[in-house]
């Protein structure tokens, strides 16, 4: 596809650098001052993005591969917060036999089961003493050799 | 009318393990000390094999074996961590949180019907346990000696399901105070009990019930003060109440907001060297250093941050210099710029009887001859503090300690701090 069959994200693209999103200064002549100021000099930062509850939120590593097809590999980050309660639907971290373990909480025939993303694995219901909710996966994060 | 909650963690250096290893849950499980000396926190489960703290670790070396019990080596750096997450959950629910030491925090509570706060109390032991996995009892009550009272109720006596909140003078505090002996409440140590006993004083009942003008003429203000506390009127502040010589704080609020390290850097100093003091005092050792900043959470028109660090010492010691070392260390890492830093301060932790010569053996091994020299040396800087005025004699930078960790073979990972040692989920 030529490039001009691109739609640009932006469609009236941004001019600053990346790393201050606004520009400083005050809007025209009526002397309020401009609400980009309150974000002069300011950075993203990811802590703010993703850690909603700092006091409850850890990080892990995965090993294994069971969850490629939910987009989770091997050694990618996993942002855990046990602040979240648990819906069908969420990534969770879970302990099973004694282990931490990630899955898939879903409703299988309106029971609450922990499934993997490979059909190797059967589901687990949840009502099974040794398996315990640890945290809720808010967010994967997956770095590229660069 | 204002309320004092006490939260402790219940077998916190345990239960920070657990947290990352739930093969450890229902275990019997201790943690050892610096060069895997002796056992320094137990699980329940290890305290009913009859072991006890202090015990020597190659003593147990024959039930590791078996695989009947786990001893770790000591993670300070996991438990700091862990103890400002806990503080961070009481935040949401206080406004007024006070770290006593790195498992037990105050917490006020000001407004509250009693019915409302006891719903109030359970929520915010739910939210710790969830939230950070770590399991707590929560006790409130008029006064901070009663708050301890309830807050070991709620240990001890399974109905209350980990929260009291206990009322002056009502029949159920009247019954707890039969029911627990003297000396478990705060500030009556085991000689006062049999002074008290001699009176015909056997329970916190009779304390409460004896005349305070009496008590204070037959013992002194500080009897007193437990007294009244006993009856519902507040006399205790937090830094009161070191008689329970587990632990040694001290901390302060800057005079002002500030952000120069140099400034905060001098503080710890003289917090660091106060600790030392009285560590001294009372003829103990310290086996770690906690060093916590944090901004003032009133000011929400600057931006907040709240830190703190458990360094372990090379040895249990009472020497200022090695406490001045590793306060220095713990603040270097916590420090953040850019911040306005309300208060800070140092915990003295996990201490033990200066007289106990075995434990010393057992742990890093220093000379007789380089003991006697720190001994000879910090007393002669007491005296001279004591004679001519505090901050006569302050040292200079410390020498960066010596061997950190001769061996510690049982080391977990610092989970929540470190990236190259997080938690390993398994994806299968």
């Amino acid at each position: 596809m030529p490039p001009e069959h691109f739609t640009p994200a932006h469609p009236d693209p941004a001019t600053q650098a990346l790393p201050y999103p606004l520009a400083l200064g005050r809007a025209g002549l009526s002397g309020f001052p401009s609400p980009a100021q309150d974000y002069e000099g300011r950075t993203l930062d990811l802590n703010e993005r993703l850690v909603k509850h700092p006091a409850a939120t850890f990080f892990m590593t995965v090993t294994g591969d069971s969850m490629v097809s939910l987009g989770i590999h091997e050694s990618d980050l996993l942002l855990v917060d046990r602040s979240i309660d648990p819906r069908p639907g969420h990534i969770l971290v879970a302990m099973v036999d004694g282990e931490i373990t990630v899955k898939r909480y879903e409703l299988l025939g309106n029971q609450p089961h922990l499934c993997s993303g490979n059909p190797r694995y059967a589901p687990i219901p949840l009502r099974e003493l040794d398996c315990q909710v640890w945290g809720v996966v808010r967010a994967v994060i997956h770095e590229y050799p660069v | 009318m204002t309320l004092i909650g006490l939260v402790d963690c219940n077998s916190f250096y345990v239960s920070c393990e657990r947290v990352f290893q739930p093969r450890l849950v229902g275990r019997p499980v201790g943690v050892l000390s610096n060069n895997d000396g002796c056992v320094i926190a137990l699980s329940n489960e290890l305290k009913a094999l009859d072991i006890t703290m202090g015990m020597p670790a190659f003593k147990l070396q024959h039930l590791v074996g078996q695989g009947r019990i786990r001893l770790l080596s000591s993670n300070y750096e996991l438990y700091g961590d862990m103890s400002q997450r806990v503080q961070a959950v009481l935040g949401e629910f206080s406004a007024g949180v006070e770290p006593y030491s790195i498992d037990e925090m105050f917490v006020r509570f000001d407004g509250f019907e009693p019915g409302q706060l006891l719903e109030h109390a359970r929520q915010l032991h739910h939210k710790v346990r969830q939230y950070t996995g770590i399991p707590v009892c929560v006790g409130v009550a008029p006064t901070r000696t009663l708050a301890k009272l309830a807050n070991r109720a709620a240990k001890k006596i399974p109905a209350y399901g980990g929260v009291c909140v206990l009322r002056a003078e009502s029949v159920e505090t009247r019954a707890l105070l039969r029911r627990f002996e003297l000396g478990d409440l705060w500030g009556v140590g085991r000689r006062l009990v049999e002074r008290l006993a001699v009176l015909g004083i056997r329970t916190g009942w009779d304390l409460a019930q004896a005349d305070p003008r009496w008590i204070r003429r037959q013992f002194s203000v500080t009897v007193e003060r437990t007294a009244l506390e006993l009856r519902g009127t507040p006399c205790i502040e937090m830094n009161d109440v070191d008689e329970a010589r587990q632990r040694i704080m001290t901390s302060r609020s800057f005079g002002k907001l500030t952000d120069n390290l140099g400034e905060i850097r001098e503080a710890i100093r003289q917090h660091g060297q106060r600790g030392a003091e009285k560590l001294r005092s009372q003829g103990s050792l310290a086996r770690a250093v906690l060093v916590f900043l944090k901004t003032n959470p009133f000011r929400n028109d600057l931006p907040q941050y709240s830190s703190s660090l458990a360094v372990e010492l090379p040895r249990p010691t009472d020497d200022s210099r090695e406490i001045l070392s590793a306060a220095g260390q713990a603040l270097q890492r916590i420090y953040r710029k850019g911040y306005r830093y309300q208060k800070g301060g140092v915990m003295l932790l996990d201490l033990i009887d200066a007289d106990r010569q075995q434990l010393s053996l057992l742990d890093t091994p220093q000379s007789t001859a380089d003991r006697q020299r720190s001994q000879s040396l910090m007393a002669t800087m007491d005296e001279l503090n004591r004679r001519m005025g505090r901050g006569t004699v302050k040292l200079g930078t410390p020498s960066p300690g010596a061997a950190w960790h001769l061996r510690c073979n049982h080391l977990t990972q610092r989970y929540s701090t470190r990236w190259e040692e997080l938690p390993a989920v398994k994806a299968r």
